[in-house]
This record gives C-alpha cells, structure tokens and sequence, in this order.
C-alpha cells in the first residue's frame, strides 16, 4: 500500500479554499470603499510592501498570490486598529492576514525558524515555549496560598482560573501569577486551575493562519473544559480571553468568561478596603489591544487603578481605542527578529516613549506579553530606574500587602 | 533515485529522564518520545533531493512512542511510503540490532540512497550507519550536510564535515549509506491540517520484523551527570549574575 506525494497547493487566487472564514468574508471585503483608513491607523503599514487597503484591493482583483509573496503576511501585528475603524467593518487582522498565512503555510513556503518552533512546540505540549505540560502548575508551589486543582478536588468551583501559557512558564509572568493566587486567596474567591490538563487557548495559532492546530487545540479545550463544573472562567491574558469569548462559542464552546480586570472591577467595594498601602505615585496604563479594541475594557483596569491609594492616574497621547500595540500581538511575539529587520524603531519602543513622555513612574499593564516587551524597551530607550512596567495585579497586592 | 530514510523515535528530553529500579533503563512511564532531530534532517534531505532529481522517500521506523504520527508527519511532507516494522518484546534496542532489522527490511526492496540521522541522543557513537552499511555490503559517508546526485545517477558528491569546520567533498559511488548532520535547509512544517488529512487518507504500512540474534551491547549502569568539583554556581539577582559573568570572562580573557 502505497500513496502519491503530498504536492504543495499552488498559491490559490481565491483564499476562502484555504480558509473559510475568508470565503463568507469576501463578499464583505467587495463592500470596502478603498477609503484607506485601515492602512492610515496601521503601524506597520509603512514597512508592508502591501498596506491593508492594499492588501484588500489586490484580494478583490483576483492579485491575492502577490501578497501572499510580499513581506506583507508576517508584518500584520493584529492590534486590530484597521478592524475598529473601518467604516465597513471589514475584519482585515483576523480574516484576511490569518488567511494570508494560511495560503504561505499551504504553499509549503518555509516559515521563520522561531514561529515554527513556537507552532511546533504548541502542537507537542501545549504551549509555545517547548515546557513540559506536566510542569504546567509548578509556577503554583511557592504561591504561599492554596492553588487547587481542579481534577483533584473533586467539586464543583465557582471560578475556573485558565492560567495560560506566558503566566505558567515565563518567570516574570509566574510572578504575577503567584500575586493573583494571592489576591483572589484574599477575596476568599472560590478557585481551581487545569494544572497539567490546560493546553494553549489557540489565539495566536489562528492569527498564524495555522487553522488546524487552532481547531486541534479547540476540541481538546472543550473536551476538558466539558468535564468539569464551574460558574465562571478567570483569564488574565487578553488574547485567549477574546479568543474564549468571541470565537471558541462558534465552534462549540459556550462558557462565562471574564477577564481578570473584568472579575476585579466587579468586585471593587469588597477590594477597596484591602487597599491599605499608600501609593503615591503617578500611573499611566497601556490598553493592550485585546483587552482595549477587540473587547472593549477601557472603564475597569483604569477604575482598578484609581481605587489605589494615592495613585494619579495621567493617559498617553496614544490611549483607549487608539492605544499603540505593544508589537508583540498575533504570532508577531515570535516574529522579533523577522520584525527588528524592517522596521526604524520597535513598536514597544515606541510606546515605552510615549509612557515617559507622560512622566509617569509607572507604567501599568494588563497582559501576560507586556512585561518582557516593555521591560526590554525601558532598557533600550534608557528609562531605566525611571519607568516601571508593572502589571495591575502587581500593583494591587503591593496594596494589599500580598507583594 | 529510490531513497529510504530511517526514522528514530528517541526519549524527547523535555520530560526530563528518570532512571527505573533496575539502575539499566530509563523509567518508561516518565518517558515520551520523538522523532530524532538528526533523522528530521535526514528525512528533509532525501525531500531536497527527490524535488531536484525525482524518485521516492521511503521512511521505515520501528514501534516506537509516538512513531505513527512521526510517519504520518513524513507523508504529509512529501514521503511516498511509510513503513512501520514491529518486533517482539524489548523496544529499545541498541544499534547492532537495529542495522540488522534495518538491513533485512531494506533488503526487501532496492534503494539507490540510505539516509539516516548521524547519531541520535541516545547513541552518541553514530554507529547505526555504518553497521548498516556493513550489512548491506555498501559504502557510508557520515557527518553530511549536502548531497548532490551526478546527472548519470550513479555516483553523488557529499559534503562531510570535519572537526574546526572544515568541510570535504566526497565522491561517492551509489547506492550507498549517508549519516546525515544537518540538511541543506531547516525540516519543513507540516501545517497541521494537512497532517490530519493525511492521517486520514494515507496508510502507514506495518510489516513484521524478526529480532535477530546478534550480541547485542549490554548496559551496566545509567546514571544522571555528576555535579562536577570544578563548577561554581554564581547566585544573585540577574543583574548580580551578568555582572560576575562578565567579571570572569574578562579576568579569564576571553573577552576585550
């Protein structure tokens, strides 16, 4: 028993073969008024051989190949601005670059060598980094509180905590992670995480075009999330949290899912009294783009922030639905080396200046990417000792006395 | 040119190696396998060369772990026949064994190139190639890192490495047996939802294979490396840590 080889597709003119979401998009995309608002919000438009207006009118004349061969898919660092301001609605981040990276991936074009070891590690273990998915709930050990599991306790739970990838394994996220145990420990919030069980929720696999490995993921995650009873899902990473929210329903899925700045903010007259510490200090907050544009948490980190003693809170010129991408969205945290190679100045660069601009202390985030990228920046614009990045959650135990 | 690759299925070190109460053996319950690096690249290899020169992969493997996705895998990437060989009884096998359940499966059929990986990290004396190459009366060439087929098929020029990077190129008469280091390029992806379709509509061949009777190497001890007298752990903040690095590296001159 023998098979034929495997040929690479050709680049198909007509995407929605490789990607369906494309296909019932595409009759959308023939409603685009060419008006180039995508491509004027865009940050990395000026070094994509095709901006999206481009991008979109080369689709609509049957041109799609030429982008799928520019430089054009791997730029896309899906802040989504072009998609909140199009007056069409388009989804140009999730439909039309995901499909982009599709077609590349289809053709059997050689991918960057560490967006391949990320999609490659995802696929064998869970998570992007290559870390053993047993270790998953290590991070938990010398959280100084119970962090309960949610296959060994044996009862229902009225928040399953989803920790994630970066929060599970980075140390700087682990950190974060051992002050949210904390946190909730104190709110006497009822939880349990996944441990060894939780895979990646998929977010960045579907920008990548890696539809496959998405849905892999999907059936998994809904297959053990099914077997267990809770009220609600604790996120604190923005991507997968949209990604629960807005997507996995769709295909299946259909949980309550809250944000972690979400969960907190509903419950701030019970936190606001364990807010002992006075701050005192300025804060500006970085709205990350999943948090901020594609689900529209612009009220609560920054109500959280306010409720800190002594903490003035002062807004970047870029903030809210404007707010400037860390550069690290989509599958474009692999992408560094790719990105660095085309571009003037890095995104988080960028906005790290716009922080100190503000002469903040602190800069405050909500997003498991942020502390590396913008630590990283502070350090390469020469803020350090100047700018803090610190996560809310870091700030609110500081308060609490939980640091 | 009919090309076979062997694909080895090693303990993936991501799991961490326990050693069982024998002392001998690695605990298989802590273990998960995967496929070998170096036969990843012997596999992307015989994939380059087929795409210049026409011809087949043929990938033979034995029940190992996760070897049936690993064939699957080198199917969806372009390999036009997959072989699974299962044996009786101890799955680990050292490499005398392996090159003669290798030699008589390859025997069944005729081949103008054998590729496999150099060595894999469970055998560090690369001796699979060679023994194979023994068995099979052929010629080997290892530590390859590019392979170029003469227009008549007949001979090919090899790239071998050498210690203080140097490089040979060998002429070599075919077919012939090659220890692949590293392929011209890195492996390819698989997007995973071809590798479903494939493991959907593909079929992994198995075939039975006899252990043979060859005096096989037999393990003593395993044991996990010894902290060493010479080693001193630097402790700190990471600031502390780069500052006694940088400190040692230029007391030891290493650095300008």
């Amino acid at each position: 028993m023998t098979m034929g080889t495997f040929e690479a597709a050709p680049i198909p003119e007509k995407p929605g073969v490789l990607f369906p979401e494309i296909a019932s998009a595409e009759d959308k995309f023939r409603t685009c008024l060419q008006c180039g608002v995508c491509t004027g919000g865009c940050p990395m438009g000026e070094v994509m051989d095709f901006a999206p207006r481009q991008a979109v009118k080369m689709l609509l004349d049957g041109r799609f190949g030429e982008v799928v061969e520019s430089n054009t898919p791997w730029l896309c660092i899906a802040c989504h601005t072009c998609a909140t301001r199009c007056p069409r609605q388009l989804l140009i981040s999730d439909s039309l670059f995901p499909a982009l990276r599709a077609a590349v991936m289809a053709a059997g074009k050689p991918l960057d060598q560490d967006l391949q070891k990320a999609l490659q590690n995802t696929y064998l273990y869970g998570n992007p980094m290559g870390e053993s998915p047993r270790k998953r709930a290590e991070w938990a050990k010398t959280a100084g509180v119970p962090v309960p599991i949610v296959s060994q306790i044996k009862r229902p739970v009225d928040v399953l905590w989803i920790v994630e990838c970066y929060p599970s394994f980075e140390p700087r996220n682990q950190e974060i992670s051992r002050k949210l145990a904390r946190i909730l420990n104190a709110l006497g919030v009822d939880f349990a995480i996944l441990g060894h069980e939780e895979r990646c929720m998929g977010d960045c696999e579907w920008l990548a075009g890696e539809r496959g490995l998405f849905e892999m993921l999907i059936e998994r995650n809904i297959e053990i999330l099914s077997k267990y009873r809770f009220k609600q899902i604790l996120m604190t990473d923005p991507h997968s949290y949209r990604t629960l929210r807005n997507v996995y329903p769709a295909l299946g899925g259909r949980f309550v899912v809250k944000h972690v700045v979400q969960f907190l903010a509903e419950r701030l007259s019970q936190l606001k009294p364990l807010l002992k510490k006075q701050m005192d200090v300025t804060v500006t907050y970085h709205d990350s783009c999943c948090l901020g544009r594609k689900t529209g948490h612009y009220d609560e980190p920054r109500a959280l922030l306010q409720a800190l003693p002594g903490v003035k809170l002062v807004e970047m010129i870029q903030n809210r639905e404007s707010s400037l991408c860390c550069g690290g969205g989509a599958t474009t945290i692999y992408l560094d080396r790719f990105i660095q190679d085309r571009v003037k100045d890095r995104l988080a660069d960028r906005r790290v200046e716009q922080a100190a601009a503000t002469k903040a202390e602190i800069l405050a985030v909500a997003c498991p990417f942020e502390p590396s990228r913008f630590e990283d920046a502070v350090k390469v614009t020469g803020q350090e000792g100047k700018l803090l990045v610190q996560d809310i959650l870091e700030l609110l135990a500081e308060s609490m006395g939980l640091a | 040119m009919n090309i076979a690759v062997l694909a080895k299925q090693v303990p993936d070190l991501v799991e961490g190696l326990e050693i069982d109460a024998s002392g001998k053996a690695l605990d298989p319950d802590s273990l998960r396998y995967i496929l070998s690096e170096t036969d990843d690249h012997a596999l992307e290899e015989a994939l380059l060369i087929k795409e210049r020169v026409g011809g087949r992969v043929e990938v033979f493997s034995l029940e190992v772990g996760e070897v049936r996705e690993a064939l699957y895998a080198a199917l969806a990437k372009g390999a036009d026949r997959a072989v699974l060989a299962q044996t009786e009884g101890e799955v680990r096998l050292d490499n005398h064994t392996l090159a003669r359940i290798f030699a008589d499966l390859l025997g069944r059929g005729s081949y103008d190139l054998v590729l496999t990986g150099v060595r894999a990290i469970d055998d560090l004396d690369g001796s699979l190639g060679g023994l194979l190459a023994g068995y099979l009366g052929l010629p080997y060439v290892g530590l390859v890192r590019k392979v170029e087929i003469a227009s008549d098929s007949a001979t090919a020029i090899v790239e071998k490495e050498y210690p203080g990077s140097y490089a040979a190129e060998l002429e070599v008469r075919l077919p012939a047996v090659l220890g692949i280091q590293a392929a011209e390029q890195p492996p390819r992806y698989v997007p995973v939802s071809r590798l479903r379709q494939v493991m959907k509509t593909a079929k992994v061949e198995v075939q039975d294979a006899s252990l043979p009777e060859v005096l096989p190497v037999a393990v003593e001890r395993l044991s996990q490396p010894e902290e060493g007298a010479g080693a001193a752990m630097l402790s700190g903040n990471p600031e502390e840590i780069a500052r006694q690095i940088v400190d040692l590296l230029s007391e030891r001159r290493l650095v300008g």
